[in-house]
């Protein structure tokens, strides 16, 4: 079991890195006037085949070898589904997969966001050969960060490189701060 | 809104700097379990302290990355050292200060901290 949604979410984007991704999309969004937290993950990885599909949120199921069981997929599906949320994959071999868990915003068990720029800088500065898009939503105050555009300006500036390192760290942190206000969630 | 304007300061800076980073066999890896079980028992906060500690002493020839379950999910989270020449060193059980001290003692001196090893640990 996890203790923040966050940490789904690292858990989770590691099924993308592992397929195969080039490119990582990662959307949070907080509406409370549907009082609903939604978090997509969407990837052009190798996809999944049904029969793949209909086996993912077994708890039984894993294409590791280490061990027979894989509970990265059970357990966000549980967060999700125990706050009277939704949970859904979607997935074509070839093309990628998409997985959207909707959160009851205030339900009573519905665990904290927790540290989501800690999950994206660690995917980013980790992963260097993947691109991310990631977007944080406040009821409707937006910022992404994409690593393409940041390429763009780096040239041959790598990203895990100490000062671009800590600027996303910034960049992450101010305009999470714009765009909420320091709400808690 | 932080601009992008820093981020080409950035790389003004840096231009010229690249390719003095050593990627040679004398680099030593430090490599973090971030499986489901690790990140569950705590993996990401020791892999932030350990990048950051390796970032703040100028470590240029560690290397810290991540691995997918190790196998030993019940004593994650797993820090394995790989040293050039060295046998490996598994680190188990970590904690964000366990692991500030792995950086202290034996990325930087050398002194491999016994007691948090998984042979002293399981005895």
């Amino acid at each position: 079991m996890m203790t923040e949604i966050s940490l789904n979410v690292l858990d989770i984007a590691n099924n993308s890195i592992r397929a195969g991704a080039g490119l990582i999309e990662i959307t949070v969004q907080i509406q409370r006037d549907r009082d609903a937290l939604t978090i997509i993950i969407t990837d052009d990885g190798c996809g999944m085949t049904p029969e793949q599909l209909k086996s993912v949120e077994d708890p039984f199921f894993t294409t590791r070898t280490t061990r027979r069981i894989g509970l990265g997929v059970p357990f966000f599906k549980m967060a999700a589904l125990s706050t009277e949320g939704s949970f859904k994959i979607d997935s074509t071999p070839g093309s990628g997969t998409t997985i959207t868990a909707v959160f009851g915003l205030t339900h009573i068990d519905r665990m904290p966001l927790g540290d989501m720029n800690s999950t994206i800088h660690t995917l980013i500065t980790l992963n260097t050969h993947i691109d991310f898009l990631y977007t944080y939503s406040f009821d409707g105050n937006q910022f992404t960060l994409d690593t393409r555009e940041f390429r763009q300006v780096l040239g041959d500036v790598p990203l895990n490189s100490p000062e671009v390192s800590a600027y996303i760290k910034e960049y992450l942190t101010e305009n999470q701060n714009e765009a909420d206000g320091g709400y808690h969630i | 809104m932080k601009s992008l304007e820093e981020l080409k300061a950035i790389r003004e800076k840096m231009q010229g700097q690249i390719g003095i980073r050593n990627e040679s066999s004398d680099q030593t890896r430090v490599v973090v379990g971030m499986a489901t079980c690790g990140i569950a028992s705590g993996a990401r906060p020791v892999l932030t302290a350990l990048s950051d500690a390796v970032q703040t002493k100028g470590l240029a020839n560690v290397s810290v990355t991540q691995t997918g379950c190790i196998g030993l999910c019940q004593y994650e989270p797993i820090v394995e050292i790989y040293e050039p020449g060295k046998d490996k060193v598994t680190y188990i059980k970590m904690t964000p200060e366990k692991a500030q001290e792995v950086v202290e003692q034996h990325l930087i001196r050398g002194h491999i901290i016994q007691k948090y090893t998984i042979a002293e640990v399981l005895g």
